[in-house]
């Protein structure tokens, strides 16, 4: 049987593999944004996980939105790559440090 | 009225010195210049006063100053027959430097500033004279020193004049803390630092004794030695003499004044001035009479192998220093105090002299470059003729120039103290004569005959081809690289000039005081008690014995003034080439007094470089090794690594950042989960 803490493990794993993702990877903008769609996919699960277990159907709504959000900010996140591109030539995440001030 | 010579200037000083810069050279020099001369011409009425037997003490108070306890000092003006010989030499040698810097300073661009300096050394050295009590001669005392230092490095731009004002400010530092002593000591002993009162209590104290570093001493004895240390320093004595030659890099008006003629006899004014005080200890007596006498010797050795005129004449200077103190040293005050007079006028005139010759050459000053100048300078010429006569003591059968009269008297006296000292004393004072004249006359030979020299010196060649030296690199510095030998013969064409009659008016004047102050005034110097009226010890057993002297003791000076001109005549008149054989035969002898005994050597061993090294040892060690390193540069260095630290966190990477973030978020909900629920 396959009970709330098989799902929140799976949440968690695919969690940390999205945190993991975003300051393990050195190479590219792409994988970071896959790795922010990887950690909101663990918390759909985990808000889908609870709202199955408690018979509310609030976290499904919920999930939706964060479904909608989620493409929304990918759709953003790839125009400001394509555009970063454009200037830049390159979308290594080591090069990305013009933050240092 | 003695106010109005002590305050005048003063008035002018601060007149000059403050306004100089709006009222312009010509009204400052004005100023000053006639200050001085109505505070001469003031003095003059007071001195004849007390010659013609009516003067009287009197004291003038100023104004009240310190009410501690029983200490009682007030600002107060003492007039008495030593005040008023002091007030006589002090302004009229003054106003005459002033007159002369006129002449003499004309060229400078800071003439304001010099003549209120002159006054104001003329101000303290007439409030040390007029001082009715100690702490306000010391206040006089420190004010000449001061002037002195100022007036030394007056050209500041130069290193030497600098190093020279220093060496004078500090080696008087060492006096001065004698005579703090003695000061401080006298108040112990007396309850009172009033002179007349100390004076008068100072016979009683006689044989008492007194604890001193940590022994019994006698009380008399201590406290005339710690204020003739003080004397010692301010008049260049033996030990504390290093000062005074290098004092030669100030203007040669100031040497007149204040280096020949007037602050460098504040020490055997005050040893007269507590004559009675020093007349109490025998020992310290002693002490005088050694310390003069061994001065007067060295330092007239070592005036015979100097090439700087200025430096011959201050050597001089310090070898009569030394007649004056060992007259005192045997009770001869009334000696002492006429040969200061008449020393006052010689020496002014001779520093003066020099400075006209130097005036006209350009400001070389090395003997070996003149020759010759009889022709070329004649007023100078004469006028130093009679300065040197004046203190090689020429004169016969009781009439003669100044110096005959008083340093007879001093070498008179001293042989008839009959004390072993006295005679040792006499001795020495006897052979100083004989190198006193040799060394005036070699100067007078040197400069005023024989050929011209002139042309070699660099200072006369940068006159005559005036700003062409960038064309001549290789060419010797005239002070340094002729060690011995003559230069080569020739006047380089340049011809000397005589100086301007500012100049000349003021030597006239005092040519006439170095000729008449002598046998004018010597009968009331010397023998007339009435005159001095208690305001010096006079020891008339003294007095009678002098004219007791056997006749080779009153022809002895004369003798030695002979000796001395005819060595001096066959060296550089005769057989020009004489001297440079000596040296050549006796080198040893040669370096030794040329290098002044090796004294500023070895005061640089003994003092200087263990100072320094202390001071390196302080510097190094413990402010920049220990306190700058621990303290502001250790806290600055913190700070430098701290930021190194964290600026690296900030390095622009989006996923240190996300890292950062993280590990803060997994710390504060850590938090939450762990603690705050308790």
């Amino acid at each position: 049987m396959i009970g709330l803490a098989h799902y929140l493990t799976v949440a968690a794993i695919l969690f940390v593999l999205g945190v993991l993702g975003i300051f393990l990877n050195r190479r590219n903008v792409i994988l970071m944004l896959m790795a922010i769609e990887l950690i909101l996919l663990a918390v759909n699960i985990n808000l889908v996980a609870f709202s199955a277990y408690l018979g509310d159907i609030v976290g499904q709504v919920m999930a939706m939105f964060v479904l909608t959000v989620a493409a929304a900010e990918a759709a953003i996140g790839l125009a400001i790559l394509v555009i970063f591109f454009r200037r830049r030539g390159t979308i290594a995440v080591d090069d990305v440090n013009r933050m240092h001030g | 009225m003695v106010q109005a010579i002590v305050f005048l200037p003063l008035l002018a000083a601060i007149i000059a010195g403050l306004g100089g810069r709006w009222l312009g050279n010509t009204a400052s020099k004005a100023v000053t210049t006639g200050a001085l001369f109505i505070a001469a011409a003031l003095s003059w009425p007071i001195f004849l006063g007390f010659v013609a037997g009516h003067g009287a003490s009197a004291v003038y108070p100023v104004l009240d100053w310190i009410h501690s306890g029983n200490l009682n000092v007030n600002w107060e003006l003492r007039v008495d027959a030593l005040t008023a010989v002091m007030l006589v030499v002090v302004t009229t040698v003054s106003s005459l430097v002033h007159l002369y810097s006129w002449g003499y300073m004309a060229e400078d661009p800071s003439q304001p500033r010099f003549f209120a300096y002159l006054s104001l050394f003329t101000f303290a050295m007439l409030m040390l004279v007029t001082a009715d009590n100690l702490v306000q001669m010391f206040f006089g005392w420190e004010g000449v020193g001061l002037a002195s230092y100022l007036l030394i490095g007056f050209w500041y731009h130069k290193p030497s004049a600098n190093a020279a004002a220093m060496k004078a400010f500090v080696v008087n530092r060492v006096g001065d803390f004698g005579f703090s002593l003695g000061i401080f000591g006298t108040f112990l002993v007396f309850g009172t630092l009033s002179i007349p009162a100390v004076l008068e209590a100072a016979p009683s104290m006689a044989g008492s004794t007194i604890g001193f570093a940590g022994m019994r001493a006698d009380t008399m004895t201590v406290l005339c030695l710690l204020l003739f240390i003080g004397a010692m320093g301010k008049s260049a004595q033996l030990g504390l003499h290093t000062w005074l030659p290098d004092a030669m890099e100030g203007p040669t008006p100031v040497s007149a004044l204040i280096h020949a003629a007037t602050m460098v006899t504040a020490g055997v004014f005050m040893v007269c001035r507590l004559s009675p005080m020093f007349e109490t200890s025998a020992t310290a007596m002693a002490v005088v009479t050694i310390v003069g006498a061994a001065t007067a010797f060295f330092a007239a050795t070592v005036g015979t192998s100097q090439n700087d005129i200025k430096r011959v004449i201050a050597y001089s200077t310090c070898s009569q220093l030394g007649y004056m103190f060992f007259a005192a040293g045997v009770g001869a005050y009334g000696a002492a105090m006429f040969h200061l007079f008449t020393h006052a006028f010689f020496k002014a005139l001779l520093f003066l002299g020099a400075g006209s010759v130097i005036h006209a050459m350009h400001h070389e000053q090395d003997m070996r470059f003149y020759g010759g100048l009889r022709k070329e300078i004649p007023f100078t010429f004469w006028v130093m003729l009679i300065g040197t006569l004046a203190i090689t003591g020429v004169g016969v059968l009781g009439v003669g120039f100044a110096g005959y009269h008083s340093k007879d008297a001093i070498l008179e006296a001293s042989f008839a103290s009959g004390s072993t000292h006295g005679v040792i004393a006499f001795w020495a004072g006897a052979i100083a004569a004989l190198l006193t004249s040799f060394y005036s006359w070699r100067l007078m030979f040197l400069t005023f005959w024989g050929k011209p020299r002139w042309g070699a010196s660099e200072h006369i060649q940068h006159a005559t081809h005036d700003g062409d030296h960038a064309d001549h690199p290789d060419e010797e510095h005239g002070d340094s690289s002729h060690d011995s030998g003559m230069p080569p013969e020739g006047t380089g064409g340049y011809h000397p000039h005589e100086s301007p009659l500012t100049m000349l008016v003021p030597i006239g004047l005092l040519a006439l005081g170095a000729l008449a102050a002598g046998f004018t005034f010597g009968h009331t110097f010397l023998e007339n008690e009435h005159f001095w009226n208690g305001s010096v010890f006079f020891n008339e057993h003294l007095m009678h014995a002098m004219h007791e002297v056997p006749i080779w003791v009153k022809y002895s000076a004369t003798a030695a003034m002979l000796i001395g001109l005819a060595i001096a005549y066959r060296n550089y008149i005769q057989k020009p080439g004489a001297a440079d054989a000596f040296v050549r035969q006796f080198p040893g002898i040669h370096a030794f007094v040329k290098n002044k005994w090796y004294f500023d050597e070895l005061y640089d061993r003994i003092f200087v470089r263990p100072a320094m090294w202390f001071g390196r040892l302080f510097w190094k060690k413990g402010d920049e090794g220990t306190i700058d390193r621990f303290g502001p540069h250790g806290a600055a260095y913190a700070v430098g690594v701290g930021n190194k630290v964290t600026a690296r966190l900030q390095s622009g990477l989006l996923y240190s950042y996300a890292l950062v973030m993280l590990l803060g978020l997994i710390g504060a909900s850590t938090w939450v989960l762990w603690w705050a629920q308790k």
